[in-house]
């Protein structure tokens, strides 16, 4: 499958340690339009890439990841039509993985470690799927599930929940808690339409793992802060407060979603994607 | 080009008296402002307002003409104005948002629409950019500093300040300008990788650097901020003159905003030379 190669020679193959957001020599088709329009999915003998098999895969979580991509409303059907969907516990009447290989799993929630069942499904889902993304807070950081304790009814052993790249290989991440419906259909998009560039900063050999601290071991504290104020207004859980230009975490509200350090402008910047999708 | 690619640059001032008795250059983004909310081609702007502080200013949704204007002029420190968009969006129900920032604000607006990570039904609700031009840009204690140490002038009696020919100037009380060399260590360290002086990425950038005093250099540099300054200039909006007819003109942004991206590149050098993370992307 072209697209599936496409993506994972970047990951596995790339060597740069860099991360950057300028062009990449991969072939991109097309750009998806700008996000403010309709991107409907080319046609398929236009893309030439068959459907990919896709498998939501549930472990611990909240399940706002899955309706945050359904709050995508009709152009969830823009995403659905574009894939293959095989294995989505929610949603269809499956209860198991199926059998052979997956081409991507979207993994939403993390890895309950005394729960046998979701240490080896996500054990099998790595074996069976060409590309795992991590997507959500709890698949790529724990996010919320980091505050579990344990002593639940009816599951008390139920104690510690990890990101899932603790047990397995993730090649890419999407953050929020719950990413938006736009990044998720984004990401979709950039998929189906081979849009590398577009998907970058997403992969794993880029970075991952990313959290309210993360502003501030490499930005605030890099000297790179210019107090603009986008990593407050990303946050969920109104976890920082901008006071005179710089942000300041109160960190018992702070559920390591990600979403401030991925959407901080100094954390990287895509300035060949703006002048190409929105100076226009 | 070295300040970005535009559709159309003219040099261009407000006519009306409540705008240019308050902004601080030609009035440029009040007025059209002002122009876009009568037109219902924005329902809301944020601006950086006044806060209770003295010339701390802070992030403003502004959806009147008389928040606009009471907006006006250069608060020169940090005003987070990005941090108000989920605000103004998801509580206040602006479809129709502009936003006005320094260059780096506008980065990170652009970012935003097409990486939204945190700002959920945002993208599509930000109608306008308009970027203002910035050298620099100071923390609030080093303004405060510079002001009271510096001209020696209490900071609530400042009622405007302005650089430019080299110069940091208040006028307050009596008028005060120093160079602008003695401020340079007030600098955010965070101006030092930056790259853009003309907000390259704005739909419409805006600033004094170029035209005569009390003008500004407006550039259309998206279609649809082009259209809205061809509107607002046809509406008599601005007295509006070509850039090829004012002095200095271009060829000083040009020279200016050259020295500004090798200044960032010699500094990104350094910081990855010590093994720093730099920002990817940001020297282009
Ligand atoms: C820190 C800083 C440095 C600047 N450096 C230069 C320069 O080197 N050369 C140059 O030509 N121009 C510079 N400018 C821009 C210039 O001072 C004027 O803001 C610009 O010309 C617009 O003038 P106007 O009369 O059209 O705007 P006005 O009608 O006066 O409106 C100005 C708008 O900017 C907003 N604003 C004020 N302060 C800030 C702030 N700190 N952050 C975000 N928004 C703000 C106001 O809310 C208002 O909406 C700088 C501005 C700032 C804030
Ligand atoms: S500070 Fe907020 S946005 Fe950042 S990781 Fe924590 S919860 Fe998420
Ligand atoms: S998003 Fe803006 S204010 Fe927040 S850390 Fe990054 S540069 Fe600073
Ligand atoms: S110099 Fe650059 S980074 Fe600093 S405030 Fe101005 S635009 Fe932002």
């Amino acid at each position: 499958m072209g697209l599936l190669d496409k993506i994972l020679g970047k990951t596995s193959g790339a060597p740069s340690k860099e991360v950057t957001a300028a062009p990449t020599a991969a072939p991109v088709t097309k750009a998806p339009e700008p996000v403010k329009q309709e991107v409907a999915p080319k046609k398929s003998e236009e893309v030439k890439v068959s459907k990919p098999k896709l498998a939501y895969v549930h472990l611990s979580g909240c399940t706002g990841c899955l309706i945050s991509l359904s709050d995508n409303y009709e152009k969830l059907l823009d995403v659905l039509g574009a894939v293959d969907q095989v294995y989505n516990l929610t949603l269809m009447d499956q209860r198991e993985l199926p059998e052979g290989k997956i081409d991507i799993a979207l993994v939403e929630g993390a890895v309950c470690l005394q729960d046998e069942h979701s240490v080896h499904l996500i054990k099998e889902t790595r074996e069976k799927a060409g590309l795992v993304i991590a997507y959500g807070g709890c698949a790529a950081t724990g996010c919320v599930t980091n505050f579990c304790r344990g002593g639940q009814a009816n599951q008390p052993q139920h104690e510690s929940f990890v990101p899932i790249n603790r047990v397995i290989k993730v090649d890419a991440y999407i953050p929020g808690c719950p990413p938006t419906p736009e990044i998720i259909y984004n990401v979709a998009i950039a998929a189906v339409t081979g849009d590398m560039e577009y998907l970058q900063p997403f992969l794993a050999d880029k970075g991952g793992y990313a959290c309210g601290c993360d502003l501030f071991t490499k930005i605030v504290e890099n000297g790179l802060c210019i107090g603009c104020g986008t990593c407050a207004s990303s946050c969920p859980t109104r976890a920082l407060e901008m006071q005179f230009g710089r942000p300041s975490l109160n960190n018992t509200r702070c559920v390591k979603c990600g979403a401030c350090s991925a959407a901080c402008p100094r954390s990287f910047l895509p300035v060949s994607q703006i002048e190409k999708k929105l100076m226009v | 080009m070295a300040f970005g690619k535009y559709k159309e640059v003219y040099a261009l001032k407000a006519k009306d008296n409540a705008v240019t008795g308050v902004a601080q250059d030609g009035g440029v983004v009040t007025a059209l402002l002002c122009y876009a909310l009568d037109q219902g081609i924005i329902d809301g702007a944020i601006v950086a307002g006044n806060s209770e502080t003295p010339w701390l200013p802070k992030p403003v949704v502004a959806t009147t003409k008389e928040e606009i204007i009471a907006a006006a002029g250069t608060k020169y420190t940090i005003s987070p104005n990005v941090a108000a968009v989920k605000d103004a969006v998801r509580e206040m129900g602006c479809d129709k948002l502009a936003v006005v920032g320094t260059p780096c604000q506008i980065y990170a607006i652009q970012k935003m629409r097409l990486y939204p990570f945190g700002a959920r039904h945002v993208p599509d609700k930000i109608a306008m950019t308009i970027g203002i031009f910035c050298t620099e840009n100071f923390t609030y204690q080093g303004l405060k500093t510079i002001i009271e140490d510096h001209c020696k002038v209490p900071i609530e009696s400042v009622k405007k300040m302005e650089i430019g020919k080299g110069k940091f100037s208040i006028k307050a009380d009596k008028d005060v300008a120093i160079p602008i060399k003695e401020t340079h260590k007030y600098e955010q360290p965070g101006d030092h990788v930056c790259t853009d002086l003309t907000a390259e990425f704005a739909d419409i950038a805006t600033g004094s650097i170029g035209t005569p005093d009390g003008w500004s250099t407006t550039f259309g540099r998206t279609t649809r901020g082009t259209e809205l300054l061809k509107k607002a200039i046809a509406a008599g909006v601005f007295e509006s003159k070509a850039m090829a007819d004012v002095q200095p003109g271009l060829p000083l942004l040009e020279k200016l905003e050259a020295a500004k991206k090798d200044k960032a590149k010699k500094h990104v050098e350094e910081m990855k030379s010590l093994g720093l993370f730099v920002t990817p992307g940001i020297i282009y």
